[in-house]
């Protein structure tokens, strides 16, 4: 039975590691700053005049003037309401910057993801089924290529194949409205889908081969159970596996959407913080990582949650 | 008759004429940097062009050749560094346990907590320590996945009667440890050596694609990607030589690596 006692304390346990995991990674962002050869002051001036006025002036909007610790609790504390301060390039406040970015690096993930469940997942059930045979064989070496890809070139590829010799799918932009958005996002996610498939596939295969593996499926068989009735009990038990790796693909999906938004020229997040990185707008490239670190963080304590709920396993070995 | 095994025999074709470009491409191809301006991006079969040339003029098969060594040099250096790391860290790691153990795992946690091509691009980028500075960055970034596995091949290793005997005999730790557990795991970090190569291929690759690593007008084929880009009208070749090249350069070293993990991954006995 699942006791409100052992729920409460795993909850509380895996929130404090997670709360500490992002305080270590806010900490690394924040050096960053002290990290980039120069003066912090000049390198947040950027390409502006640096007057000894205006450089008093950055020095008091970030701080840099109070001890490291201070500076450094400072930050967080703005942080926490949301304020990275103003992006260098674009004078703009950096929350400002990434909200008019952030829909379309959603929508692009958004895509590549399902694309995935609808294409991978199959898949890797089918080939773990008939493990040795074709199928199996075939995919499973696609598999091995398709996780190791530079998406950046097949990317290319495609827009080469599909956008310029077939003129079937746009070269630019990334279109106005629902379904045209679609449209032009459908290169870019299918090219991000390849890796992040080829992962699901892998774990995917992995995760119902154990299953099978299991003595319940011999039992299972001897007894005389259809296929369909065996295949139920393993996929039910092959899914957690899978839904636990969720925080693995998600670090793969978004470190795959910088690479994809630059090769497609679309104006989302990832590219932004390419951009960033180039011009040296550190603020921008601190909130957008530690955003990044945060929603894959966070989705890796959902599923550490939803395995605790699900899994009576996974209950006995953390009360052990 | 014993079968020639397909894998290895269909990569090393393609492989071993990459390593000839990256060992002799500054011979094959001696006048690969050269610009002409006036000349510009002409199409693929052009005279004296094969693949035509990009908008500085210069001769994308030519460029493609001396871009080898950029793109193969520093994957090589990234996969010994990194395995290096994992060696002597997943060793002591995994034979000493204790607080040793639990620092060396918190750190892999946390570099494995975010995407590697984002921590690359961000310390890497700003930075800007160029070529070798890069692949210093993802030596340290690429070793908590070789420290893992060093780790767990150890322990299993630990178990052996042979460690047991070896401790029976008076045998200092660390004799055991690299004297006797190290070389029944070697196989296991070639192999894994091996994939680091290919993926660390397509991360500089990646990183030059986006600016960084390669210093401009130096042949590399990420750069010719970002190049050619807006060649794709024009000459199309410009993007799809060094495209295909690294695609099939990751695609053979990352199937070796495969094939060589699962042989020995059954030899030593780690999952």
């Amino acid at each position: 039975m699942l006791s409100q006692g052992s729920l409460l304390k795993f909850t509380l346990g895996r929130l404090l590691a997670t709360v500490a995991l992002l305080l270590a990674v806010s900490f690394i962002v924040f050096t960053l700053l002290q990290l980039t050869p120069g003066d912090p002051a000049r390198n947040l001036l950027g390409p502006r005049a640096s007057s000894p006025e205006a450089l008093a002036e950055i020095r008091d909007q970030y701080n840099l003037n109070e001890p490291f610790v201070r500076q450094y609790l400072l930050w967080l504390g703005g942080v926490v309401q949301g304020d990275f301060g103003d992006s260098i390039r674009s004078d703009e406040p950096v929350t400002a910057l990434l909200a008019n970015r952030v829909l379309l690096t959603m929508q692009l993930a958004a895509l590549a993801f399902v694309l995935t469940l609808l294409v991978a997942v199959p898949l890797g059930i089918a080939a773990a089924w008939r493990a040795g045979g074709a199928i199996d064989r075939g995919v499973t070496t696609g598999a091995i290529v398709g996780v190791g890809a530079p998406s950046y070139a097949v990317g290319l590829l495609l827009l080469y194949v599909f956008g310029v010799k077939l003129d079937v799918f746009p070269i630019y932009g990334s279109g106005e409205g629902g379904l045209d958005r679609m449209w032009h996002l459908s290169l870019p996610a299918v090219t991000l889908a390849i890796g992040v498939g080829a992962l699901v596939f892998k774990l995917t295969r992995t995760a119902v081969l154990a299953e099978l593996d299991q003595d319940y499926v011999a039992f299972a068989q001897s007894r005389g159970l259809s296929r369909r009735q065996i295949r139920s009990m393993v996929l039910r038990n092959a899914m957690l596996p899978i839904v636990t790796s969720l925080g693995l693909v998600f670090a793969f999906l978004f470190g795959g959407t910088i690479l994809v938004e630059v090769t497609f020229a679309l104006q989302g997040i990832g590219s932004l913080l390419a951009g960033s990185v180039t011009f040296k707008d550190i603020p921008v490239v601190q909130a957008i990582t530690l955003l990044t670190a945060a929603v894959i963080a966070l989705t890796a304590l959902a599923v550490d949650l939803f395995s605790f709920a699900a899994d009576p396993r996974v209950r006995s070995r953390a009360a052990a | 008759m014993r079968r020639v095994p397909l894998t290895p025999a269909l990569c090393a074709i393609p492989l071993l004429i990459i390593l000839l470009f990256a060992i002799a491409g500054a011979w094959i191809a001696p006048n690969a940097t050269e610009q002409n301006v006036l000349l510009g991006a002409v199409p693929a079969g052009s005279e004296g062009h094969l693949f035509g040339t990009d908008l500085l003029g210069r001769d994308i098969l030519g460029l493609s050749i001396a871009g080898t060594r950029s793109a193969v040099v520093g994957p090589v250096f990234i996969a010994l560094g990194s395995m290096l790391l994992g060696m002597v860290l997943g060793t002591v790691s995994g034979y000493t346990g204790g607080w040793i153990d639990l620092l060396l795992t918190k750190y892999a946690d946390l570099l494995l907590a975010l995407p590697v091509t984002l921590i690359a691009l961000v310390v890497a980028g700003l930075i800007d320590g160029g070529y070798w500075v890069t692949v210093l960055v993802l030596v340290v970034l690429f070793s908590p996945t070789d420290i893992r596995l060093m780790r767990s091949a150890v322990m299993t290793q630990a178990t052996r009667p042979y460690i047991e005997s070896a401790r029976v005999l008076g045998l200092s730790r660390w004799r055991i440890m690299f004297r006797h557990v190290l070389p029944n795991v070697l196989p296991i970090a070639f192999a894994t050596m091996l994939l680091n190569v290919a993926f660390a291929l397509v991360a500089m690759s990646a990183l030059s694609f986006l600016g960084l690593g390669v210093g401009p007008g130096e042949p590399d084929w990420g750069r010719q990607l970002s190049d050619g880009r807006d060649l794709l009208s024009q000459n199309a070749a410009a993007v799809i030589v060094p495209g295909v090249l690294i695609i099939i350069a990751a695609a053979t070293i990352n199937l070796l690596g495969d094939w060589l993990q699962e042989r020995f991954n059954a030899e030593v006995g780690v999952r």
